[in-house]
């Protein structure tokens, strides 16, 4: 991913802030500025998401891309927040292997390097509770 | 439709790794098939529509359409050219455009081809050029890859419904039976579940041979007014219905991630467009660019219970001689999976077994249905076609 197109989205990757639609009171996690339920009907402010939520469904990814392959092999999840929206990320591995329903909260970790003279891209992953 | 539309031609090249052939060598030799098996001439052909995923990832070429219509002889007729794409679902999309500049009048007749050379790429290239067809910022960013995020939906699945790893191996133990037969099937040789499950992880529970693989290939069919089919050919195999519908990109946007919301409102439609019910299809050709994908298909398109999708296939009923037998051609797993050319070798292999002349035929085929997802399912198209021999518009 370009250095532009990390940036843009910063505040997304370093904060976890997304979007909520006030008139069906929908929470987006990545941001939506436009609801798909209300549409033109939306009602858009930022949010802020408090990073905890429940693991929906994961895998343990044994062949990834290639920006990727040095931590291979490393647990990822569909993650429900607990304001609703989802989110796919890697699950750091600490006491034990997570499980589908486990409780989590995000932590802010390296997620990427673009090779050895790119940029090191970091982001939202997250451990047990 | 305003009018009705036929195939009266299809041809394909073998699906594989043709190392010696590039992308428009490949999609010359599909369509001169295509048009000999209609008997068809460069002249009378009103337009070409081209579903490719990514020419410009694989061989760097964009403009494809152009290109293919330049080799195939059509530059100089003039004929418009267009290239379609929604990831693998792109030779689906090509079929439906193709059916439709048909059925609205534009055209009488038009080539809906496929054609996709991936080999030029080495497997890390290639695994991060399907990634394009996820969401890149907010699923690949995190980690993941199509394989991965299927495997996510076969894990939910599992958790779900008790789909067991064995469930998974049936579908390529009967995938790979199938495709013995296929003289253009990339694998022809049987393979054990015991085997499957020897294969290394790619992603849990998928393992290297619950994936279909990486493939070059091309596939052509020529669509005209059905009021004109037997002009060109004694068994037109007629479009009772083309359609196709979106998801979420993100399979984490979705409500539900162990069934495909496109797949099941494209075939809800198509079903009542064709005045066909799920029980009424004799022969389908699914999209089982992984194991679960076919699983999640059977299920989407009405022909098991939700949930039963694993044992619908371990039970035999998938099977060629089962109740309604899924992928006799050897499906994307083991024909092979060139992206853009695989919707439209679902139509070639569906019009073979209408015609009767299928590798691995199933008996008195009379009416088929094609499934092609593009990704992990934000894009679906499907198909109902028939022979109209009176053994369709069966009681719903």
């Amino acid at each position: 991913m370009t250095a532009p197109r990390f940036w843009r989205k910063i505040n997304q990757r370093y904060r976890l802030v997304g979007t909520e639609c006030r008139t069906c009171d929908t929470a987006f996690f990545p941001p939506r500025d436009l609801c798909p339920e209300c549409r033109r009907e939306s009602d858009i402010a930022e949010k802020a998401f408090s990073g905890e939520g429940e693991v929906v469904t994961k895998t343990v990814v044994h062949d990834a891309i290639s920006d990727y392959d040095a931590e291979t092999p490393y647990t990822l999840a569909v993650v429900e927040l607990d304001e609703g929206a989802r989110i796919t990320a890697q699950v750091v591995e600490g006491d034990g292997e997570v499980d589908v329903g486990d409780r989590v909260e995000a932590c802010f970790r390296r997620v990427r390097d673009e090779g050895e003279e790119g940029i090191v891209q970091y982001g939202t992953k997250f451990e047990r509770v | 439709m305003l009018r009705d539309v036929a195939v009266v031609g299809v041809g394909q090249t073998s699906f594989g790794e043709h190392w010696e052939r590039s992308f428009r060598d490949l999609f010359v030799t599909a369509g001169v098939r295509a048009l000999e098996d209609a008997g068809v001439a460069g002249d009378e052909i009103d337009a070409l529509y081209g579903g490719n995923m990514s020419a410009g990832q694989f061989i760097q070429q964009e403009h494809v359409a152009a290109l293919i219509a330049d080799y195939a002889g059509l530059a100089t007729e003039r004929v418009p050219a267009t290239r379609v794409e929604a990831a693998d679902a792109s030779g689906g999309l090509a079929f439906r455009q193709a059916v439709l500049d048909v059925a609205s009048g534009a055209s009488d007749v038009v080539v809906a081809s496929g054609v996709e050379k991936m080999t030029d790429l080495g497997s890390a290239e290639t695994t991060e050029a399907l990634a394009g067809s996820a969401d890149r910022e907010w699923e690949v960013f995190g980690g993941g890859n199509v394989a991965a995020l299927y495997a996510m939906m076969a894990r939910a699945h599992m958790d779900r419904y008790g789909t067991t790893r064995r469930q998974l191996s049936e579908v390529v133990v009967k995938n790979h039976e199938n495709a013995t037969n296929n003289k253009y099937a990339q694998y022809t040789n049987e393979v054990s579940a015991e085997l499957v499950e020897s294969t290394p992880f790619v992603s849990e529970p998928l393992r290297a041979f619950d994936c279909s693989p990486a493939s070059d290939g091309a596939a052509a069919v020529i669509v005209v007014p059905a009021e004109d089919a037997e002009d060109y050919t004694d068994e037109p195999v007629y479009v009772e219905a083309t359609e196709q519908a979106s998801g979420s990109l993100a399979v984490h946007d979705r409500d539900d991630i162990t069934t495909l919301g496109s797949t099941a409102r494209a075939a809800e439609r198509a079903y009542e467009t064709a005045n066909v019910s799920p029980g009424d299809v004799d022969v389908a050709e699914v999209h089982d660019s992984y194991t679960v994908a076919e699983i999640l298909a059977v299920e989407d398109l009405g022909f098991a219970e939700k949930g039963d999708g694993g044992a619908f296939v371990e039970d035999g009923r998938a099977a060629v001689d089962g109740e309604t037998p899924v992928n006799p051609s050897g499906g994307l797993k083991a024909c092979g999976h060139p992206l853009g050319a695989t919707g439209v070798r679902q139509v070639v292999d569906a019009a073979k077994q209408l015609r009767g002349e299928a590798g691995t035929q199933v008996e008195d085929a009379s009416v088929a249905v094609t499934h092609n997802v593009g990704g992990t399912g934000a894009t679906a198209v499907v198909n109902v076609l028939s022979d109209r021999n009176g053994r369709n518009r069966r009681s719903r």
